[in-house]
């Protein structure tokens, strides 16, 4: 009776010796190493387009920080960072707008990347349902890119 | 632009007027605070801090919807991923299904997008309060955990079924009625990029009341899941110049430290029964005052 209540797993007693099941650890190893570098991927990416961001704003209010906006009425984004040559351009000569948009970017690629290194990850898994699962969502995005010129 | 009718109303005229002639150092510090404070509701509730930034930016402050989409987006994708970095680390996240139905979240995001473009403002808004009460019931409704480890053809299939910690212990858990919980996402993407929201409430109710899925897992995979879904809409909007330097920055930035600072509070206390009435009826308030903004053309 004492051996049994000794090695039973249910009784709560013993709960806290019970080490999960090795076999488990060893499949989800992987798994484990790709949820390890998807958190990374997510904290570099959003620490630093935050600090872009903030430098960009910093610049911004340095520069402006007296005029007085106009956010009431839609008129898009101001025509100098319109496009990509545009934000590079207004990068290089310290506009803060252009850094504030260069860091959104990168702030709205981070998920992305974070889904394009799943896909490797699934990969080098070799699960394949997933990889091609993961490829599907790229191409969405991919679309949506690409529809957002449309119209 | 400005031939809107004039506001007859004098304190509508007077705030106005004061919204108006407010230099871009005032409009930030103001937004910097108001958007702090939307990250701390939104993370203490749980719905998110573009409930309360969109009607901050609109009723309040007078921004055009898009651009107040656009800026909520932008903090919805920095919250998501923030905290997304944390959970996924403890292992709880369920990543295959949360990439499974990531594609129809993007899906969904890509075309609520593409749609908000062609409707009107007015009826962005008097959605946008609709799904706000929606949440809100949501959030205050009592909450009863239905874990199935039963295991479907398709969950096998698709590999969705997983083990989540309870305890030191590794608890398994099935997936049920997958192709409700996917129709379900593409409707939460719909949302979501139509109003620039991260929709976790639409989401936690396909994944906890369609494919039963527990609470802690539902939680963090539909968090690890906004991201995704904000920056497949958030494409879009930036390309099409709803996305404002001027008022993402502030925004960001202010969600952001609130989310941290709501997360670090989360940590110590629970979510108090009395927090979340006051935030359902500051947020019924919210939604009364886009519906009728938007029904009367006021957006």
């Amino acid at each position: 009776m004492a051996l049994q209540e000794k090695y039973n797993p249910h009784n709560p007693a013993n709960r806290e010796q019970k080490s999960p099941a090795p076999s488990r650890k060893l499949k989800s190893f992987k798994d484990g190493d790709m949820q390890v570098i998807i958190g990374w991927i997510l904290r570099i990416g959003v620490v630093t387009s935050m600090v872009i961001v903030f430098i960009g704003g910093v610049l911004f209010i340095f520069r402006h920080g007296h005029s007085i906006p106009d956010y009431r009425h839609f008129n898009g984004v101001p025509d100098f960072i319109r496009t990509p040559g545009g934000i590079i351009n207004g990068i290089l000569t310290f506009k803060g707008q252009a850094i504030i948009q260069a860091g959104i970017v990168l702030l709205i690629a981070t998920p992305i990347i974070r889904v394009a290194f799943s896909a490797i990850g699934f990969l080098i898994e070799k699960d394949y349902l997933y990889t091609a699962i993961t490829l599907v969502v790229l191409l969405i995005i991919v679309a949506s890119m690409l529809g957002g010129h449309i119209g | 632009m400005i031939d809107k009718p004039q506001k007859v109303i004098v304190t509508f005229a007077a705030l106005n007027s004061t919204v108006l002639s407010m230099s871009v150092i005032v409009f930030t510090v103001i937004l910097l605070f108001g958007s702090y404070f939307a990250g701390l509701l939104g993370s203490l509730t749980g719905l998110g801090g573009g409930f309360v930034i969109i009607p901050l930016l609109t009723l309040v402050l007078h921004v055009d919807i898009h651009y107040a989409i656009g800026a909520s987006l932008v903090s919805v994708i920095a919250t998501s991923s923030g905290s997304a970095a944390a959970y996924v680390k403890e292992g709880i996240t369920n990543i295959r299904l949360g990439m499974f139905l990531e594609i129809a979240t993007t899906a969904g995001a890509f075309t609520g997008a593409i749609i908000a473009i062609y409707i009107s403002t007015q009826f962005i808004a008097v959605l946008f309060g609709a799904i706000l009460i929606f949440s809100a019931i949501m959030s205050l409704r009592e909450k009863v955990e239905q874990i199935t480890i039963q295991k479907t053809y398709l969950s096998q299939k698709l590999k969705l079924n997983g083990t989540y910690p309870v305890n030191d212990e590794l608890v398994e858990y099935g997936v049920s009625n997958i192709a409700g919980g996917f129709f379900m996402m593409i409707f939460a993407g719909v949302i979501s990029g139509l109003l620039g929201v991260g929709s976790g409430a639409l989401k936690v109710v396909a994944m906890d009341g369609l494919m039963r899925i527990p609470f802690k897992v539902s939680t963090t995979t539909s968090n690890f899941m906004i991201g995704v879904t904000a920056a497949a809409s958030a494409v879009v909007y930036f390309q099409r110049g709803y996305i404002h330097p001027g008022l993402a920055m502030p925004v960001v930035i202010g969600v952001l430290l609130g989310a941290i600072s709501g997360s670090k509070i989360l940590v110590h206390t629970k979510s108090s029964a009395w927090l979340r009435w006051v935030f359902a009826v500051v947020v019924t308030f919210l939604a009364v005052q886009m519906i009728y903004n938007g029904i009367t053309g006021k957006i």
